[in-house]
């Protein structure tokens, strides 16, 4: 049952959002979470809370699964808001005991809640309309440019794919050696945090082992495949950009473009 | 022709310790000759540790011969300039299903081999539906790998192999890992791209049964070739096979047990069709069966 | 009567869209000191129950008793349990984590709460008891052969002396000489010691020559649980469950359909020797 867990957090349906290359997407997301840290005006947030907003719909994901990813970040979220609502000096608005709240404190802490709350709900976005295997081939190609300067872009590619692929497998493998060894006696719950920290050697110890085995059986069946790095490689499913994403990107450059001259703007 | 030629090969694994001084020496192959001609069903059995696995490395230049000749239709595996040839002229397909699966789709691990190989983009997409079809797992195409059963992820592999159009395929423990039915669709496989597409099968096996079909029957011990016959030969000499510690398939050591016990009939029994065959007429002349009327 | 299991049934991802029923309502009983084959096609929920009989899983209804105590009531000890039904899994090799033989194979006995000396006296006679020999004991497992690496993890719930001892595919993917040796040392176990063994096997061959009875699983279902002489009987329908009878089962209706007047419930090699070599002479006699 185990194997059913998915990594990342892809929706399948077909939407326009999903058909476009993750390069564009990749990129997308990227001009969206800048252009939220650019604008500090009201006019700058309308802006971008209508673009979300058209694109969550463009996508056919159900408006649930965007907020899911927020669930990680509430601490932070509360931590930051808090600090900049009690914390930022200026005109107080309210006042109790040692607490002060300013206008400026109210605004600042209004601002950076929702650039946190869009910034998590956008990269969702672009996780739960990309599969994780077009997300390591975008990312591959989008910084190519970087093998330049002696980054192993394909490498760290193939690993990535290589660990969406055995994570289930080594899940699974984990569940299956704690089972045996509470089979011989063994205890993970009871005891303090050395006991608790002590009773994983067991565990970790052939975990690894089945790790590494694994690990050098790949290496020989890619390497029998004919396997000898990126260089020469062609695809299966090469990326190309197709009409959807030349018209993706006009659209992108004109959000972008107003969200720039919104900092012209008096409010 | 032969397609794997193999001449007094001597292959060691040596182990170092710390400073790099050779702790221990240990002789997987001596004095290995073998030559395989194109087109055949070869078997190779033998208990662990009888040098079958590291044979099998040799054959895709996955490891070097310290001595000694290994050509892969005349491709010798020394000569690094032809690594990628060879290894696309002889296919490997491994013992653990999960550890030889490399993409996150059946049809994209199926193009690893094309896609290293620099296969143009439709070649590669006709070359992957071929191989999968060919294996009968065109309706896998774009599952995930880790819903399959273990016979069917050997299936995809031996697809991956495939893809890459090759003469020769050797698989090394193909079905130690699989249940019955994993094991029969398996070597069902092989046995049809041996006779449809004339894939030469080079196939290692702990599982006497699968043997029975081949073409030709290897045993090997210590390192080197120590029978090398047809089926039928190979398992009439059940004391041999017993004492190397490989057993013979229960229809042939019944046929062999009944022999001895002095009922008349040949060895090297591989089917129960054959012993039916002998034993019948015998009840009958003992009236054992039915009254011939 | 150490095991009994009742109306039991398990149910993954209860009250999802993904539930499905692992095991149906299974009841069956084993007596002291017999050797159970179980037999099932991959999915046919044979790994789910052998971990339901020391506990490691909880079932979603019926429950097992173990020396007539409901062994999922509350308060019931499980870890007492699973010393006394041991539970080796498939490719139990890759468990192992000391440094040396002896101390992985201690681990059981010291969870128990023995003393380091009774542990490791109970590890030696485990040790023993599957046949690896004394010179191994200080050396690290990870050093072993396939084979022996196999039976130290067997002798690792072994010394825990476990009263029922369930082994899930114990040869599977050993070489012939490895599959003998551990069948004969769990034949062994069985004969010498009176364990009651429980064993988990694809090879119809093997548990035909070993068990007693044979209890067979089909789509989450008990379809059989009787002498292998009566389990075989049943052809047809093994064959639907993607099982089979030994070839030689097979061999004997093959000559019983030609008319010949054989004893067609055989199912192993030795037993169709003796059968045949008695039709053959005694007809001789006669004549």
């Amino acid at each position: 049952m185990l194997r059913d867990i998915t990594i990342g957090q892809f929706y399948p349906v077909r939407s326009p959002i999903h058909a476009l290359d993750p390069r564009t997407k990749l990129a997308g997301t990227m001009l969206y979470l800048l252009s939220l840290f650019m604008t500090d005006s009201v006019a700058g947030y309308v802006i971008a809370t209508v673009f979300l907003v058209s694109c969550i719909k463009l996508s056919k994901v159900p408006f649930r699964f965007m907020v899911k990813g927020l669930k990680a970040i509430i601490l932070l979220l509360v931590l930051s808001v808090s600090f900049n609502l009690f914390l930022t000096p200026g005109t107080t608005i309210f006042e109790l005991g040692f607490i002060h709240i300013s206008m400026e404190g109210l605004l600042t802490a209004g601002f950076m809640a929702i650039r946190l709350i869009y910034l998590v709900i956008g990269s969702s976005l672009m996780t739960l309309t990309t599969t994780p295997n077009a997300l390591t081939d975008g990312l591959e190609r989008s910084l190519g440019f970087m093998k330049r300067f002696g980054v192993p872009v394909h490498e760290i590619a193939m690993m990535m794919s290589i660990a969406l692929r055995f994570i289930p497998i080594l899940v699974e493998e984990t569940d299956k050696i704690m089972k045996a060894q509470s089979a011989r006696g063994a205890d993970f719950e009871r005891g303090g945090l050395i006991q608790k920290a002590k009773a994983m050697v067991p565990l970790l110890v052939p975990l690894f082992i089945s790790a590494f085995r694994r690990a050098a059986d790949l290496a020989m069946a890619m390497e029998a495949r004919c396997y000898h790095g990126g260089e020469g490689r062609t695809k299966m499913h090469p990326l190309r950009y197709t009409e959807k994403d030349r018209i993706a990107y006009i659209i992108l450059f004109i959000y972008f473009a107003l969200m720039a001259l919104t900092n012209l703007l008096p409010f | 022709m032969n397609i794997i030629e193999a001449k007094d090969v001597l292959f060691e694994y040596v182990q170092r310790d710390e400073n790099n001084n050779i702790e221990e020496v240990n002789e997987a192959l001596s004095d290995m000759s073998l030559s395989i001609e194109k087109g055949s069903f070869v078997c190779i059995l033998g208990h662990n540790g009888s040098g079958k696995s590291t044979f099998a490395k040799l054959l895709n230049a996955l490891c070097l011969p310290k001595e000694g000749t290994v050509l892969i239709s005349g491709m010798d595996t020394k000569d690094e300039s032809r690594l990628l040839d060879i290894r696309k002229s002889c296919g490997m397909v491994f013992q653990n299903p999960d550890n030889q699966i490399i993409a996150n789709v059946v049809e994209e691990d199926v193009a690893f081999g094309p896609e290293n190989m620099g296969v143009p983009t439709d070649e590669i997409i006709r070359r992957v539906d071929e191989a999968l079809e060919k294996v009968g797992m065109t309706a896998y195409r774009f599952k995930s790998p880790n819903r399959l059963s273990g016979g069917q992820k050997q299936r995809v592999a031996i697809a991956g192999v495939m893809a890459m159009k090759p003469e020769c395929i050797v698989l090394d423990e193909p079905t130690a890992m699989l249940d019955p039915s994993g094991r029969r669709d398996v070597i069902a496989t092989i046995h049809e791209l041996n006779k449809k597409e004339g894939i030469t099968i080079v196939h290692i096996t702990h599982y006497m049964e699968e043997a029975c079909d081949a073409d030709r029957v290897i045993v090997m011990d210590g390192g080197h070739v120590v029978m090398d016959d047809v089926p039928r030969k190979i398992f009439s000499r059940v004391e041999e096979l017993k004492e190397l510690a490989l057993g013979v398939p229960q229809i042939t050591e019944l046929g062999y047990e009944l022999r001895n016990a002095g009922v008349p009939i040949p060895l090297g029994i591989l089917t129960r069709e054959e012993l039916c065959q002998y034993l019948i007429p015998l009840f009958k002349k003992k009236g054992v069966g039915p009254a011939d009327a | 009567m150490p095991l009994k299991v009742e109306h039991l049934s398990h149910i993954y991802q209860q009250g999802t869209a993904m539930e499905s029923w692992a095991l149906r309502d299974i009841s069956f009983e084993v007596e002291d000191g017999t050797f159970v084959g179980l037999i099932g096609h991959t999915g046919s929920g044979k790994s789910t129950l052998i971990q339901h009989l020391n506990g490691l899983i909880k079932p979603s209804e019926g429950t097992v008793y173990f020396d007539g105590e409901d062994i999922f009531a509350a308060g019931y000890d499980l870890k007492g349990l699973r010393a006394k039904v041991g539970l080796v899994f498939q490719y139990p090799e890759y468990q192992l984590f000391e440094q040396d033989i002896l101390s992985d194979v201690k681990f059981g006995p010291k969870n128990m709460g023995l003393s380091d000396k009774e542990a490791e006296e109970k590890a030696i006679d485990a040790l023993r008891l599957v046949r690896v020999d004394e010179k191994y004991f200080s050396r690290s497992p990870f050093e072993l052969s396939g084979g022996q690496k196999r039976r130290v993890a067997i002798a690792g719930v072994l010394a825990m002396e476990p009263k029922v001892l369930i082994l899930d595919e114990p040869t599977a993917g050993l070489d012939p000489k490895g599959r003998d040796e551990i069948l004969e040392s769990i034949d062994s176990l069985h004969k010498e010691r009176g364990i009651t063994i429980i064993l988990v096997s694809h090879s119809m061959e093997d548990v035909a020559m070993y068990a007693d009875r044979i209890l067979v699983l089909d789509g989450s279902e008990l379809k059989f649980f009787d002498t292998p002489k009566e389990v075989f009987k049943h052809k047809k329908e093994l064959k639907r469950m993607g099982l089979a009878a030994p070839e030689i089962t097979y061999l004997a209706s093959d000559l019983r359909k030609a008319g010949i007047d054989i004893d067609d419930t055989i199912s192993t090699v030795e037993e169709a020797k003796t059968e045949i070599l008695r039709l053959l002479s005694v007809e001789k006699d006669k004549a």
